[in-house]
């Protein structure tokens, strides 16, 4: 019964040829978008992390701390939530690493009576600090010391990219909870079709005395099967084209700072069950509705 | 109420009305159709001898009255069970509604398959069924390249495929050239002598006086008058 309910679903996609491939068609679109986004956030937060992972923060002290309350004032920063690793940087090594960093402009030094750098202390967090309210947290935090002259916490583009990132990620998903309904929308509707297309036959199957599983699940089939298929056809347009942007990226400016990558099985996996669980829903609600009338 | 343990008979109406909106389609109608009768349901167009087959196959619900098959209340049969009777019968229409895109072998096997049957029955029988109907050699062709006797007959193949009761025909013989109607009427003849009950729905007055049967006659939804008619004989009914 099995292999008769699936030699019909492919005889039908055979029969109802021009529909069954717009249908494919708009699947597969849909699957191409949605996982393209997916991909984009994936890098994107790889990026993100990489930038994440070089940022500390800067506590700037004032002149008049003595050496003394060094000890005392690193162990405040250790025991603040999410400091994984404090390191004193003195004035005389921070000057010492700026002459090394203008080599070419070390004239400039040649005429300083007097060290201008304040000593400091460079604060690393834990990886599970890294979101930007947490840094700020931090920072200010910090900054509240009395031996604190100054704060400084890396790039405050980064602040505002990290906003721009999470509104992207908002939008990301209420575009893929649109192409998501769309792709249902339209697979409803065209299997509408083909089934409007084959009403008589539904209708003669109906009055042999077939029950509506057996007129459902050969449909129930095609739609699974429509739903893999353009999964398959959407995932492969975006590994080529993943696989000549990476190849451009790699080449490019960007080459050795991150590795680009593609949606991992996991993700592919996923992808191609939701695409199926649509191809089904389409076809559920389709059927519904006309068995119904 | 009506006598569902009555052994000899596989129908029953009781007081049937069918409307269609505010139009009277079946007035009134009571009657007892026996097992292995063959039955002629006449009358001009719109006396409502399709509508009445409608109701026996279950395209129209039974709103008013009640239609007893082989013992089964068709007011209680609950939807699910609906393609289990339809399985009861075998349905004939004048337009033939044979599936335009599967062969001729796959369009009298859906019946089996329908019930489920094992895929070595389904080949068997309805290779049988094809040579008894003289379709053998044309099992895997389209119906449109079928002329309309040869379609008909292929109807006929697959309304006798599943062993139903009863068989219904509406008009089966109203798009054919006399001899094509002979071969189909000879065949449900056959039918019935191996011990189906046959219902016919014909407005051809010779058809029936050719064969020969129990006429129903039905005149604006009602049912006017019922009559045995001997083969080649005239009677007043007609």
């Amino acid at each position: 019964m099995k292999i008769l309910f699936f030699k019909r679903a492919i005889e039908d996609f055979r029969n109802n040829r021009l529909l069954n491939v717009v249908t494919l068609l708009t699947v597969s679109l849909s699957i191409l978008i949605v996982s393209a986004f997916i991909l984009f956030f994936i890098n994107t937060n790889e990026i993100m992390n990489f930038w994440k992972k070089g940022l500390r923060i800067m506590a700037y002290l004032r002149a008049d701390v003595l050496g003394s309350e060094m000890a005392d004032l690193r162990n405040q920063f250790q025991t603040m939530s999410g400091v994984e690793q404090v390191t004193f940087i003195s004035k005389e090594d921070a000057l010492k690493q700026l002459k090394e960093q203008m080599k070419r402009q070390a004239s400039l030094f040649d005429n300083l009576v007097e060290n201008p750098l304040p000593d400091a202390f460079e604060i690393r967090m834990s990886a599970a600090t890294q979101s930007w309210e947490k840094i700020e947290f931090l920072a200010a935090q910090i900054e509240s010391l009395d031996e604190v002259e100054e704060v400084e916490y890396g790039q405050k583009w980064l602040g505002r990219f990290t906003q721009i990132f999470e509104l992207f990620t908002f939008t990301g998903y209420a575009m893929c909870t649109i192409f998501f309904m769309a792709a249902v929308f339209i697979m409803a509707n065209t299997i509408r079709l083909v089934i409007y297309s084959r009403r008589d036959e539904i209708e003669i199957m109906r009055l042999v005395g077939a029950a509506e599983r057996f007129i459902k699940i050969p449909f129930y089939i095609q739609g699974l099967l429509q739903g893999a298929l353009g999964a398959g056809i959407g995932l492969s347009v975006l590994f080529v084209a993943f696989l000549f942007m990476a190849t451009n990226i790699e080449r490019g400016r960007f080459s050795g700072f991150f590795n680009v990558q593609f949606l991992s099985p996991l993700i592919l996996g996923a992808i191609v069950l939701t695409s199926m669980l649509v191809g089904w829903l389409g076809s559920y609600l389709s059927l519904k509705q006309f068995l119904k009338d | 109420m009506i006598d569902a343990d009555d052994k000899s008979s596989i129908i029953r109406m009781f007081h049937v009305h069918h409307n269609y909106g505010t139009q009277k389609a079946l007035i009134d109608i009571t009657l007892d159709i026996l097992k292995n009768d063959f039955v002629f349901i006449t009358g001009p167009s719109g006396a409502g001898k399709t509508t009445l087959l409608k109701l026996l196959y279950l395209a129209e619900a039974v709103v008013e009255g009640q239609v007893l098959i082989d013992g089964m209340n068709l007011s209680r049969v609950p939807r699910k069970r609906i393609p289990l009777l339809r399985r009861k019968f075998g349905i004939i229409f004048q337009d033939y509604k044979l599936i335009a895109n599967r062969s001729v072998f796959d369009n009298v096997s859906l019946v089996l398959e329908a019930a489920g049957k094992k895929r070595r029955l389904i080949q068997k029988k309805v290779r049988s069924v094809l040579r008894l109907v003289g379709m053998e050699d044309r099992q895997t062709a389209l119906p449109l390249s079928l002329s309309g006797g040869e379609q008909q007959r292929i109807a006929v193949a697959r309304a006798i495929v599943g062993d139903p009761k009863i068989i219904l025909a509406d008009e089966p013989t109203g798009s054919l050239d006399d001899d094509s109607a002979g071969i189909v009427m000879d065949l449900l003849r056959g039918v019935h002598i191996r011990g189906t009950t046959v219902i016919i729905a014909t407005h051809d007055k010779d058809l029936i006086r050719k064969t020969g049967g129990r006429v129903l006659y039905l005149k604006e939804g009602r049912l006017e008058a019922s009559s045995f008619i001997e083969k080649d004989y005239e009677d007043s009914i007609l």
